[in-house]
């Protein structure tokens, strides 16, 4: 018979006893480096002030972070780092014209973070995709500075330097010494609206320098670029592709439909995936899991929701695109999406007969 | 009723493809470093300590014996009150040294009675009683042989083995299951014991079988099992068992789990709040088997168990045959020692085991692996943050849940609401936990809901009982109450109906008053 060993004692803690390294700031990361090869592409086609408005929202967005982490008595440490305040920053700064002034960053991040996010108890408690909120308060309120938008770099008169970006952005100096009116140009989808409401037929409009063989020159480029990333986050694993399936597939069947029926007033489905913020809201922005819906089949719903209010929006709005209104109003819509499909439980019997 | 006879009858097809469960998770088996070596017996120790308690719940075994006292191997040392449940044997010969308190392995963690054994080295067994001429014998007589060989499910729930399958026999079974798809990582103690004892597997299948009264009996093994697909079927080939199959599934966690491994099997899910005999079913583990086929063709009852022990805090992995009341810290001995950096001790898997606070807890039924983790293994732990909706514990979720729902009324005691959404079907599998990127420890919030649900439940039903008796007991004042009345109003009925009597009562209370006065009278002169 052998002695007994000396007996170890041990901390305890719950199952499951091992994990994978995924935390809350991972899936941020992800969604940042997913979003970077569009931000260069927006750069390259917008000039340097899409970037300075970029850093412009993250400084205020993690200014109004802290400063409310702060006041609700959160540990900063834990929360300021977690960059959810930053995606948030950089899908509202990618929404604004690259001259805006600085002061809508200011206001926008301010709507966002402090009302949308933290009124509403903070990061997975809002109920309103909080960049959108920034971007339609700003929208609102501001419609001339929210829509001087210029053209891409290559139909610009004269490249607009650094120097010249800053300045516009902190004086309201247009640059070039010339009005803001020489500068500034319509975006695609906004002379499509136009032409539209004034008669002309959409390949008329479509001659327009602006355009590109899809959407709008440049933008169309964009757009391939924010899905490349999108796709790549699928890849990962952090999105699921329920949400950009229907949302860009809820699009494509109903422009295609009103595209055979009234070719004259409607762009084609291809024309309304490549302009405006279509493919960057359907990969990014009404994927935010906080304010979307969290069973499949009402992601599925949730996309559609967003597809079709867009393109309602963009044919019968005032606004020449509707995705942030389509999302704030799906993110209503949401808590009850959920509680109808809410999937069936392993065992649990439909309708049974005995 | 016709639907499920349907069921019935579809579930007779288990086995002839391989379906899917929702969710799961492809984790790193981590099994071959725990398989390399033979089966180990663990040397006879010098004391053993054998818990009263050896499962689960709280209902603990009577002890029969008293110190001082000797014993023979496989001798019943304590009795459960439930008497399904058996009995706990003597896992050897010797000496009742003590009854007393102790670490034991329980979820609770708290510590509980034992029984102290010194052995005397001599292993004598008592007078064993098999069940003669198995193959063709009833299947009441396997059944009390079981019992009385107090054997209980070893995939992990020890539920009492001759209940589980009485109850499926009453309502019909027609295939068995025998679960050897043990799919928690680093487990591998079901894998060793089919590898070395096909035979034994076998045999036990057919005696369940044949206790059940079912047709045929599928061993379920997993791909990456290697070896035991021939080595069964080599055996299966040598017996004459008949209609005993061996079939392979793909290793994805926790197929293990009863219901998961049905869904697998024959693409049909169990009714939630009913049992796999609903669709004609029987699941039982490999190592269950095994132990049947000791009780029923040696006698001999349950006393010890294959355990795998394993993890990177272990010197030597490798899987042991060890007596219950075998101190863990014996096995550890017995597998070189501990890593260095060693830092958690765990009772079953990493995905749903339960942390230990020491190695001088003893081995029980339950016990299928003991986990020793480094500190690598378990990283540091990572601060809980908000839930943001993800969704990827759904996704994960082979109950086809909303974790993050069930969280939700969870934190906020919302229990009806939690159980209407199916908290109870939660099968505690840790896929929901182990994905969060939040690291909410959703394993066990449910845990504890599925607690409080149940007494909740408990208290309900008491609580309604109390009402009831209430309200039996105010009924029954109220009618012998009313019968009194009924009863005096019956009798002035009767009595003013006559007048005789009319006249008589007078004449008697006439009486009465002038007594009553001459008495006074008389008391006033004193």
């Amino acid at each position: 018979m052998k002695p007994l060993p000396p007996s170890r004692e041990f901390d305890t803690s719950g199952a499951p006893h091992f994990s994978p390294d995924v935390t809350v700031q991972r899936v941020m990361r992800d969604v940042l480096l997913a979003l970077t090869p569009g931000i260069a592409a927006c750069a390259w086609y917008f000039g340097p002030g899409v970037l300075v408005q970029i850093i412009l929202a993250i400084l205020f967005a993690l200014g109004f972070e802290a400063l409310m982490l702060r006041a609700r008595g959160q540990p900063l440490r834990l929360y300021l780092p977690d960059l959810s305040a930053v995606v948030t920053a950089i899908l509202f700064a990618l929404c604004l014209p690259p001259l805006a002034p600085w002061w809508i960053a200011l206001t926008g991040m301010l709507f966002a973070i402090v009302i949308a996010k933290h009124l509403f108890g903070g990061l997975g408690h809002n109920v309103f995709n909080p960049a959108m909120v920034g971007y339609v308060v700003c929208l609102v309120s501001f419609p001339r500075e929210m829509t001087a938008w210029l053209p891409p770099v290559s139909l610009a008169d004269a490249s607009i330097g650094i120097g010249e970006t800053l300045r516009a952005i902190f004086t309201g100096a247009a640059p070039g010494g010339l009005g803001w009116d020489a500068v500034t140009q319509a975006t695609p989808l906004d002379t499509l609206k136009t032409g539209v409401d004034h008669g002309q037929t959409v390949s008329e409009i479509r001659s327009a320098p602006i355009f590109g063989d899809f959407g709008g020159l440049g933008w169309e480029w964009i757009a391939n670029w924010f899905a490349l990333g999108g796709l790549w986050l699928m890849w990962r694993r952090v999105i699921s592709w329920h949400v950009p399936v229907a949302t860009l597939g809820s699009v494509i069947a109903l422009g295609l439909v009103a595209y055979v029926v009234d070719p004259g007033s409607s762009p084609s489905p291809l024309q309304h995936v490549f302009s405006g913020a279509l493919v960057l809201g359907a990969f990014f922005i009404a994927t935010d899991p906080v304010t979307g819906c969290t069973s499949t089949i009402g992601r599925l719903w949730f996309g559609a929701g967003v597809g079709v209010i867009t393109l309602a929006i963009r044919r019968w709005g005032g606004y020449p695109d509707g995705v942030a209104f389509a999302v704030l109003i799906m993110n209503m819509a949401a808590p009850l999406i959920d509680r109808f499909t809410r999937p069936r439980v392993y065992g649990e019997q439909v309708g049974r007969n005995d | 009723m016709q639907r499920q006879a349907e069921a019935v009858e579809r579930a007779r097809l288990a086995g002839e493809r391989i379906h899917h469960f929702h969710g799961g998770l492809r984790l790193r088996h981590n099994k071959k470093i725990s398989c390399e070596v033979p089966l180990e017996r663990v040397p006879l120790p010098a004391r053993l300590f054998v818990p009263l308690l050896q499962h689960a719940g709280s209902d603990l075994a009577n002890a029969l014996v008293q110190p001082g006292q000797a014993v023979l191997k496989g001798e019943p040392i304590g009795a459960y009150e439930f008497p399904d449940r058996g009995f706990v044997h003597a896992p050897t010969s010797g000496t009742i040294v003590a009854i007393e308190n102790g670490p034991i392995a329980h979820p609770g963690g708290q510590a509980g009675m034992r029984v102290v054994i010194e052995p005397d080295g001599l292993e004598r067994w008592t007078t064993l009683s098999p069940c003669p001429n198995w193959p063709g014998a009833d299947p009441q007589d396997l059944l009390e042989t079981m019992r009385r060989a107090g054997l209980v499910g070893l995939g992990g729930a020890v539920f009492p083995t001759s209940t589980k399958v009485q109850g499926a026999g009453a309502a019909g079974v027609h295939t068995l299951i025998l679960n050897g798809a043990e799919c928690e990582p680093y487990i591998s103690c079901d894998e060793m014991l089919m590898r070395e004892q096909a035979g034994k597997v076998i045999a036990g299948a057919r005696i369940l079988r044949r206790a059940v009264g079912a047709e045929r009996a599928i061993i379920a093994i997993e791909d990456q099992m290697g070896v035991v697909e021939q080595v069964l079927k080599k055996a299966l080939a040598a017996s004459d068992a008949e209609h005993v199959e061996v079939v392979r599934v793909t290793t994805i966690y926790p197929e293990g789990g009863e219901r998961q491994l049905i869904q697998v099997l024959t693409g049909l899910e169990v009714p939630s709040g009913g049992l796999p005999q609903d669709l004609g079913l029987l699941v039982q583990n490999v190592g269950t088997a095994a132990a049947a086929a000791d009780a029923v063709i040696e006698g001999k009852p349950l006393i010890e168990r294959v355990v795998t022990v394993s993890g990177n805090g272990v010197k030597r992995p490798r899987n042991l045959v060890a007596l219950f009341g075998t101190p863990i810290s014996a096995l550890i001995e017995q597998c070189g020692g501990y890593e260095d950096d060693v830092q958690r001790l765990v009772l079953g898997g990493p995905m749903m085991g339960y942390a230990l606070p020491t190695d001088a807890a003893p081995v029980i039924k339950a016990a299928n692996c003991i986990l020793a983790l480094t500190a690598k293994d378990i990283q540091a732990p990572q601060p809980e943050m908000p839930c943001i909706r993800c969704g990827e514990c759904a996704r994960v979720c082979p109950a086809v849940l909303l974790p993050q729902t069930l969280h939700w009324q969870a934190s906020n005691g919302q229990w009806d609401d939690a159980r209407d959404s199916g908290l109870m079907d939660c099968i505690e599998c840790g896929c929901c936990d182990f994905v969060c990127p939040s690291h909410i420890p959703l394993l066990d919030w449910f845990r504890h809901g599925k607690g409080m649900v149940r007494k909740r439940a408990a208290e309900q039903a008491a609580a309604d009982l109390a009402r009831q008796r209430f309200e039996a007991r105010e009924e029954r004042l109220a009618r012998i109450k009313q019968d009194r009345k009924d009863r005096i109003a019956a009798k002035k009925r009767q009595m003013s109906e006559s007048s005789e009597s009319k006249k008589k009562v007078a004449e008697a209370l006439e009486r009465a008053r002038k007594a009553r006065e001459a008495r006074s009278g008389g008391d006033d002169k004193q």
